[in-house]
């Protein structure tokens, strides 16, 4: 099957304490550049192998977490099918057309049970530093710090997942990689996907709405999970766990937190997803595993420290 | 290095040293001691909320999730965003302390 509909995550728009100390984390301890500030003091910015304008919004404000996820869909008339879809699932959906953000084009934008805000576009401009496509370059310039390549997905913490879970699958497109499911059949974190990847957004249950726990940042090899361990260390930077592997996905990873306390996942590897593959599941009692395959246990982080 | 005070947690009687320029958490982690909570480090988890009881300090950014504003005069603070002028004396969060922070942040709010 070909992707169609939505196609992967596109943005996240990220709450910071200040500005200053953000900028030196995402831009010269992950690497990504610096693209525009809008008129708002929002600063935009992108990893090296992404073509489109930005993918990470970073917005100072003065409590921490996520304001919005977006996906990219296919074209414009795909967003028209999704929008239908959206306001039959007796979603309230707000149309927002281009201008408050740069280089954005027409936008829906909708609250999940869960409480996060997601919004789907189909138009985005390019960047000119985007990655070439004439004899192409591995890159325009060596990339900086961990060298991340690109945005790759979020875990989402909030109470309503079950029924975020099939607005993404039902709605969305989605299909189920992996999943925990405790005894009583209650799942306590689902894993979707809407291509080929082992995740493009997960959902773990929780107390309250709308948290967020990490937004990952894609690395091309174990090697450079090492290195981004080493900056790590150099720079004295807050780390959670890792190196390690998650048992889920079976992703090599480092979690930390940015200079607001909002966590961040450094990702290499993971499966390769086939829509014919069935659900992996695993239950309660090996959830140590599925979440840190070395370690097999959680950290008492895991389930408490969200944004 | 400026100069270091002396830090007491005193739920369990615990006493570290902490710089002027040194979070009192990040002290506390760095000499191997364990009687805050850690959890990002960095002022927007709310795991490591402590009430200071004497002592002055300054403060670094803070969620106003879990320090609403006004609070940190009182003494309320993330043990992270603690960085001692003098001597301190700090004493855990308690239920009571968590639940007015949240009263005057309400959960669940979009953040646009």
């Amino acid at each position: 099957m070909a992707i169609s509909g939505v196609l992967r995550p596109g943005y996240v728009q990220v709450r910071v304490l200040d500005m200053k100390a953000a900028l030196e984390h995402y831009r010269d301890r992950i690497g990504l550049d610096v693209v525009t500030t809008s008129n708002d003091g929002r600063v935009f910015l992108k990893a090296y192998d992404e073509f489109d304008h930005h993918s990470v919004v970073l917005r100072e404000a003065d409590e921490p977490g996520m304001d919005v996820m977006g996906f990219k869909v296919a074209d414009e008339g795909e967003l028209d099918n999704l929008h239908e879809k959206l306001l039959n699932a007796g979603l309230s959906v707000e149309e927002i057309q281009p201008g408050d953000t740069p280089a954005l084009g027409r936008r829906l934008s909708f609250i999940a049970p869960t409480g996060h805000r997601f919004e789907l576009y189909a138009t985005m401009e390019a960047n000119p530093t985007g990655p070439m496509v004439q004899n192409p370059e591995l890159w325009h310039a060596e990339p900086r710090g961990m060298r991340a390549t690109r945005f790759d997905h979020c875990l989402l913490y909030g109470d309503e997942i079950d029924a975020t879970k099939q607005l993404f699958i039902d709605v969305l497109g989605f299909a189920t990689t992996e999943q925990v499911v405790a005894p009583d059949g209650t799942v306590i974190a689902t894993f979707l996907s809407c291509g080929m990847k082992a995740h493009d957004i997960a959902l773990v249950r929780h107390d309250d709405k709308g948290k967020l726990h990490h937004i990952s940042f894609h690395l091309e090899s174990w090697n450079d999970i090492g290195h981004a361990a080493d900056i790590m260390s150099r720079y004295n930077m807050s780390v959670d766990i890792g190196p390690t592997r998650h048992g889920i996905t079976r992703g090599q990873t480092i979690y930390f937190f940015d200079p607001s306390g909002n966590r961040n996942e450094v990702f290499a590897g993971g499966y390769t997803f086939y829509p014919d593959n069935p659900v992996r599941t695993w239950s309660t009692d090996e959830v140590g595993k599925a979440i840190f395959y070395y370690e097999r246990a959680l950290n008492d982080r895991f389930m408490t420290v969200v944004t | 290095m400026t100069s270091a005070h002396t830090v007491e947690i005193e739920d369990c009687g615990t006493r570290f040293h902490c710089p002027e320029s040194e979070g009192v958490l990040q002290a506390m982690e760095r000499q191997g001691r364990r009687a805050i909570p850690v959890g990002c480090r960095n002022g927007g988890c709310g795991l490591c909320l402590v009430r200071v009881t004497q002592g002055d300090f300054k403060a670094g950014p803070m969620s106003r999730r879990h320090v609403p504003p006004g609070r940190c005069a009182e003494g309320l603070a993330l043990a992270c965003r603690v960085y001692p002028q003098s001597d301190l004396k700090v004493r855990l969060a308690t239920d009571m302390d968590r639940q007015s922070s949240q009263q005057e942040c309400p959960k669940g709010q979009d953040g646009r």
